[in-house]
């Protein structure tokens, strides 16, 4: 029996009058890949908030490896073995895709190493020249990160949520400002990253054909509610998700 | 250039610079030697703020931490009567180390001009209760006497400025800049540029922003009361308006400007081009001294915005 990684019991947010969840039970097995999906404010990057500890929820627990975190800090989370990647990469914008993992690699859990040993050591260095190639950025290595383009810098940003191999990750619409065209090609070595890794991954997206193509299973928010939760095949195909989430049929050819 | 071989360089650079001063001591005159000390003394505030900047960060208030270093040297010797200037060291340095860590959690929280802002309103309070406290001489400061080291006390015919005291101002900030520029090559260091760069980032890789801008405020207020305390030795004396006030903070500033932040040395090296500026335009041109200031500033911001120290770079051929 895989190990449930990540249980959410009656997660409840509010903004005001808005709700941004409410009564959320989601739960993760190990090794899954999860797809999130949801029409704008429904409720998912709230879900990926309170679970990273960005954001304190008003009611519910958020139990990770049987352990309760709720209202721990970013901090505490990122410790936890939960990391994230962001809808707009959130990077180290003068320094190259190499420093910025070198200080990624360098700074992850400093008070372990000697905090007064140089940063650039070999293992430090080794490590961020692996993560280059197993996220196929390395050609970039020495672009500044402002200079990048967008799929690059998606990918960076994912590599860099990964260092310190964290148990889950949640990468907050990967494929968002990337060109049709690219889409395929970053979520493919994404994914493929991911596997070699053995992280447990959940994934915000608004393209139901990647959703289709690299989820093992679909969870549908509304309005901060979980509507279907399920395969792939079932949720995309569930009536209600069809009217409120997807907006028309799975398969066919999308207007972009 | 490899973080390995500049760090290596630089210790290399610090031990042939330490040398070198202290083999010149017989040939330099008193006014060279003093010049020396005073520029480390002011270098080693405005190293504190290279690691400030390093950080994103600058402070207008750097003197409340120099005059804290400073009056708590002469106090410890005037009230106490200790004269070792290793434990009148120790007395700045822990002085101003538990300021600084009170102050950090109203400081480490902003950014910006009102992180600059705010360390200029402590320094003013600061100046303000130094000038109106009669036991410490007001606006007229009070003296310290000649220091000791380890039991040995200087030749009393000798004058202040003796080869022991030269030789520990030299020594002490040679180990002081080496040990600094190995923190900012570690992951406390980077973490600054963590700071500057984006912040959100660096938390979700397990890091507090705010607990490393408190680490840094704490070394750099470290750094000036060290910076004071050597000061205060050699000047024999010590007010408020040569410390706490706005226009020596203001002075901390310009200074780290014009050395820029590539090196640890470019503190030193920037300030020793103050004092002698400094010495000489009061000397043949006082009325002037403050818009050849300007003057100086404007040129290093337009033609060298990477400060003194990128024509060392440009030298070498590569950009800063």
């Amino acid at each position: 029996m895989p190990e449930v990684l990540l249980e959410t019991r009656g997660l409840g947010k509010r903004f005001g009058a808005v709700v941004a969840a409410e009564d959320v039970n989601v739960s993760v097995t190990a090794g899954e890949i999860v797809g999130v999906i949801g029409a704008n404010g429904a409720g998912k990057t709230t879900f990926c908030n309170m679970v990273t500890g960005y954001l304190t929820p008003d009611l519910g627990q958020i139990l990770f490896r049987g352990k309760d975190i709720t209202g721990c800090t970013v901090g505490q989370a990122t410790e936890a073995g939960i990391h994230r990647s962001f809808q707009i990469p959130q990077l180290f914008p003068g320094l190259t895709v190499y420093e910025n993992l070198l200080l990624a690699v360098g700074v992850f859990g400093h008070r372990r190493p000697p905090w007064w040993q140089p940063l650039v050591r070999p293992e430090v260095e080794n490590e961020a020249t692996a993560i280059m190639e197993r996220y196929r950025i390395a050609e970039s290595a020495t672009t500044r990160v402002d200079r990048l383009p967008q799929g690059v810098r998606k990918l960076l940003d994912i590599a860099m949520a990964m260092v310190g191999q964290p148990a889950m990750i949640l990468l907050d619409e990967p494929t968002s400002g990337i060109s049709t065209k690219e889409k395929f090609d970053v979520m493919g070595n994404v994914i493929d990253a991911l596997r070699k890794s053995a992280a447990t991954v959940l994934f915000v997206e608004h393209d139901m054909e990647v959703v289709g193509r690299y989820a093992d299973r679909v969870i549908a928010f509304r309005e901060g509610r979980v509507l279907a939760d399920g395969t792939p095949g079932v949720v995309l195909e569930d009536p209600a998700v069809i009217e409120h989430v997807v907006g028309r049929r799975p398969g066919r050819a999308p207007d972009a | 250039m490899t973080l390995l071989r500049r760090v290596r360089l630089t210790t290399a650079g610090i031990a042939v610079a330490t040398a070198a001063l202290l083999a010149l001591w017989p040939l330099l005159p008193a006014w060279a030697a003093h010049t020396v000390g005073v520029s480390l003394g002011g270098g080693l505030v405005v190293l504190g703020l290279l690691i400030l900047i390093r950080f994103g960060l600058v402070s207008f208030g750097q003197g409340l931490f120099f005059a804290i270093g400073g009056y708590a040297a002469a106090l410890a010797n005037q009230f106490l009567g200790i004269t070792d200037m290793l434990v009148l060291s120790v007395a700045g340095i822990a002085s101003a180390g538990a300021v600084a860590w009170a102050l950090g959690y109203i400081v480490r929280g902003h950014r910006g001009i009102f992180f600059a802002m705010l360390n200029l309103a402590f320094s003013m309070i600061l100046f303000g209760i130094l000038a109106k406290t009669v036991v410490l001489g007001s606006t007229d400061g009070f003296s310290v006497g000649v220091p000791t080291l380890l039991g040995f006390a200087p030749d009393p015919e000798a004058g202040r400025l003796t080869f022991m005291l030269f030789g520990y101002i030299v020594v002490f900030t040679a180990v002081v800049a080496w040990w600094v520029d190995r923190i900012l090559a570690s992951p406390i260091g980077y973490a600054g540029q963590g700071v500057r760069e984006n912040e959100l980032r660096l938390r979700y890789l397990g890091v507090s922003a705010r607990g490393a801008v408190h680490i840094a405020y704490i070394a750099a207020a470290k750094l000036a009361a060290l910076g004071g305390v050597f000061t205060v030795l050699l000047i024999g004396h010590v007010t408020p308006e040569d410390t706490a006030y706005w226009t020596k903070s203001g002075e901390f500033v310009f200074v780290a400007i014009l050395g820029g932040s590539g090196n640890v040395a470019a503190p030193f090296i920037a300030q020793t081009v103050f004092e002698l500026v400094r010495t000489f335009a009061l000397q043949y041109a006082p009325d002037a001294w403050q818009m050849l200031l300007g003057i100086t500033l404007l040129l290093v911001i337009l033609f060298l915005p990477g400060g003194l120290w990128s024509l060392a770079d440009r030298l070498r051929g590569r950009d800063a």
